[in-house]
């Protein structure tokens, strides 16, 4: 038994490809709770990111600065009365949350965050990932119609639309990412996620500079085309608040409306994973041809246990800066203990081992953090599009835009 | 989708015709869904209650049910003396309470035949126009905020702040500032007040210029607002519209200008007007309303007469038998009062011109055919406030 738990160490394939159960199930454990967690942090961030751009300060209450918050707001969902309207068709009202969280969180089997940091590699990994993505629309519909109620079936249809009229565009950009997978020597492309980052690594750039600007119109098109597939501002025409009152999920309170929030932000973070393997280099450093050489190696190599140290150094200047009143104390102690577990994580990050073993995924999560930020960003910035123009959007510029861009990326790869 | 077991038609109160209609079809009659948006709908401002019958998302017809709001400030006033109703009007449109104050107590200084003093009218002046930036930033926000532009509603509430200080400051409230009295002005200006003000002045301006370079030229905004519950100057006049979304369809109609009251005489701006009577052209002429007012105040505040607040006026008050219709420039519109006095300390009838209730009406002409969101919309575009439609 130690053996098989053992031998997998030595091998360099992701546990689903080398058939250790054992790790492959550490491994799903793993992603569920960093999900989870992620999720919980990225509530917390967008409303303190969001509050900070509108002049505001966002949770302050519960916790220092409000770093309890998601918490508190997890146990109220928790324990709210369970309520189902008496209108409502039952089974599909209960199934629909479900089948949007679960489709949300088993597209993470296949998400690289480093050469064997997966669960598995799917030779069809792309495909996969946008087939059981897609899948939450049905959800999404289902919780609409199970409603039996004008608004979430306004906002059901809303999102059946949307999300297939853009599931297109999106195709079409995954289409020319995958087609310069092709660009070597035995002329083999691959749906493999982790194949393509490992193309991108062989043709030393990141898919998004390749042939400029064409790799960066396909990355343009697969980030507007993934804010309207995961029904984000300025997409979120299902769940408009000022149209919709909130859409699909209307009916929806308690722990089923949890679900929906915690499959859209795990839906959030899964898209930001295709578009950055796909297009920024996945698990890969910043400039991993111009600046190489071990020197180089060695300073990107300390940047997650600096990043972390900075955020401590972030944590323990906000503790410095808490009222003295004795009401804070237990804030206080507790802002300065989160503190220095943060500046403990950052040293354990500069121990040699610890510190290779964590590049791939320090990496890949930084740049799936900058995507999170840009759909904070968006939301705090722009008004929400009207049905009709976002169909005209997805439709009549985003489709033929990719269409362009796919024969281009083809000629371009024929040609050079 | 309707049950029509479960409904006994009686019991409902405030059904609409539309509903009506449609319970005399059954499910498989019809395509169209009767949607009740309100009266309790975020977007609705208040309790507006909407219904709208749908064809998808096509509208085919809408129907405005008010009264949520109704609390018989009409019918208060005649049980009052004309002094103690004259706080009631804030009540009425409440984002804008200097301005009823201001139409009101012109209407029973007209009844009365007195005149506020000089420096009572400047004050008057500088604090309606106050008002009317604050009103039209809650309507920018808010409207904004439908369009689902999130950002602007904080910025705006930040700026709105100011104003509302130095309200405070002034007279002790900040919304229902019950700040004049008939004949003049209940309070004198505070120690700084002029300072105060001209010191909002600098700050509101780059203020505007930064609302403006959130939305004016943001691609998503345009689209949704160009061409959008577009109204011509005929249908605004027919329909008795007036404010900025008369003005926004091309009719350079503006009270103070028309008929000046108060000070406005004696001050120099413009009245912004558009062209095509859509939602974009109303926030245009909105935002420059907003510099507008500036103006005017910038002009006020610095030549403020010196003299008494207050008119010679009875402590109990008499008017002489007669009617009287007096209207101002309110935010939103022509806010008027008209009274009749049978010559005894209460009004026997007051009637209240409300613009709100009025520009309410254009709401089933702009959106007929036209999306869910430009519903929306335009109830924003429209800047109603329940209060004064219900009073």
């Amino acid at each position: 038994m130690l053996d098989y738990i053992t031998s997998y160490l030595k091998s360099d394939l992701t546990p689903g490809s080398a058939g250790n159960l054992f790790w492959a199930f550490v491994y799903i454990v793993l992603i569920f709770l960093g999900l989870s967690v992620a999720v919980i942090a990225m509530n917390w961030l967008e409303r303190k990111i969001l509050a900070h751009m509108q002049v505001r300060l966002g949770p302050m209450r519960v916790g220092p600065h409000g770093l309890l918050q998601p918490i508190a707001d997890a146990l109220k969902l928790l324990i709210k009365e369970d309520i189902m309207p008496s209108a409502a068709d039952p089974w599909v009202f209960w199934s629909a949350p479900l089948l949007v969280v679960i489709t949300a969180f088993t597209v993470f089997v296949v998400v690289p965050f480093g050469p064997t940091h997966a669960v598995t590699d799917m030779n069809i990994g792309v495909l996969f990932m946008l087939g059981v993505s897609s899948l939450s629309v049905l959800g999404v519909v289902m919780a609409g119609w199970a409603s039996n109620s004008h608004y979430p079936l306004m906002g059901a249809l809303r999102s059946s639309a949307q999300m297939v009229s853009y599931e297109i565009a999106m195709g079409l950009a995954v289409i020319s990412a995958v087609l310069m997978t092709s660009l070597n020597n035995e002329g083999t492309g691959t749906l493999s996620m982790i194949g393509i980052v490992q193309a991108q690594q062989a043709q030393h750039v990141w898919f998004a500079f390749k042939f400029f600007p064409l790799g960066l119109i396909a990355f343009f098109i697969f980030a507007v085309a993934m804010v309207a597939e995961t029904n984000r501002a300025p997409f979120d025409l299902p769940e408009a608040e000022s149209e919709l009152t909130a859409g699909f999920h209307t009916e929806y309170s308690g722990f089923r409306w949890s679900l929906f929030f915690l499959a859209e932000y795990s839906a959030m973070i899964a898209v930001s994973s295709i578009a950055v393997t796909l297009w920024l280099g996945g698990w890969m450093r910043p400039f991993p041809n111009a600046l190489n050489g071990e020197t180089w190696d060695l300073v990107f190599s300390l940047v997650p246990g600096l990043t972390f140290l900075l955020l401590a150094a972030i944590t323990f200047y906000s503790t410095a800066r808490m009222p003295k009143h004795p009401y804070f104390k237990v804030q206080t102690i507790g802002l300065g203990g989160f503190g220095a577990v943060l500046a403990l994580i950052g040293v354990a990050l500069f121990i040699p081992p610890v510190r290779d073993r964590v590049q791939d995924i320090f990496w890949f999560s930084a740049k799936v953090a900058f995507s999170m930020y840009m759909y904070i960003w968006y939301r705090g910035t722009f008004p929400r599009y009207r049905f009709d123009q976002l169909m005209k959007v997805g439709w009549k510029v985003l489709l033929p835009l990719g269409i362009g861009v796919l024969v281009l990326t083809a000629i371009a790869g024929i040609l050079f | 989708m309707t049950d029509r077991t479960t409904i006994d038609r009686t019991t409902i109160d405030r059904t609409s015709h539309l509903e009506l209609e449609q319970h005399d079809k059954t499910f498989l009659d019809s395509n169209e869904l009767i949607i009740n948006m309100g009266p309790q709908h975020p977007a609705t401002h208040g309790v507006l209650r909407v219904v709208l019958k749908l064809d998808g998302e096509k509208v085919l017809g809408t129907e405005c049910v008010i009264g949520y709001l109704h609390r018989g400030v009409e019918k208060i006033a005649e049980h009052r003396t004309y002094t103690m109703f004259n706080p009631y009007v804030d009540r009425m449109d409440y984002v804008a309470a200097v301005s009823n104050g201001l139409g009101y107590c012109g209407a029973v200084e007209k009844l009365l035949n007195v005149e506020a003093p000089r420096r009572a009218q400047y004050i008057r002046v500088i604090l309606t126009e106050l008002n009317r930036l604050a009103s039209h930033m809650l309507w920018l926000g808010t409207h904004a905020l439908d369009i689902g532009a999130i950002t602007p509603l904080f910025y705006t509430f930040r700026d709105r702040e100011e104003i509302l200080k130095i309200f405070e400051k002034y007279c002790g409230a900040r919304l229902t500032t019950h700040a004049f009295r008939i004949g003049g002005c209940s309070y004198e200006t505070y120690d700084g007040f002029e300072r105060e003000v001209k010191k909002f002045l600098d700050f509101v301006a780059p203020k505007i210029d930064e609302y403006e370079e959130l939305l004016t030229t943001n691609r998503i905004w345009v689209e949704r607002t160009k061409d959008v519950g577009k109204i011509s100057a005929r249908e605004c006049i027919a329909l008795g519209v007036t404010g900025p979304v008369l003005r926004a369809s091309g009719v350079k109609w503006d009270l103070r200008k028309a008929q000046p009251y108060a000070a406005y005489a004696d001050f120099d701006f413009e009245i912004p007007v558009g062209e095509n009577g859509d939602t974009y052209d109303r926030y245009i002429v909105r935002m420059q309303e907003m510099r507008q007012s500036l103006r005017i105040i910038d002009q006020a505040i610095g030549k403020i007469p010196d003299g008494p607040i207050m008119a010679k006026v009875a402590k109990v008050m008499k008017p002489p038998v007669g009617e009287i219709y007096h209207s101002i420039e309110a935010p939103k519109g022509e806010l008027g009062y008209f009274i009749v006095s049978d010559g005894s300390t209460q009004p026997y009838r007051v009637r209240v011109r409300p613009p709100s209730f009025v520009n309410l009406q254009a709401l089933d002409m702009m959106v007929r055919g036209a999306l869910v969101a430009d519903v929306i919309a335009v109830i924003g575009t429209l800047d109603i406030v329940l209060g004064e439609v219900d009073r």
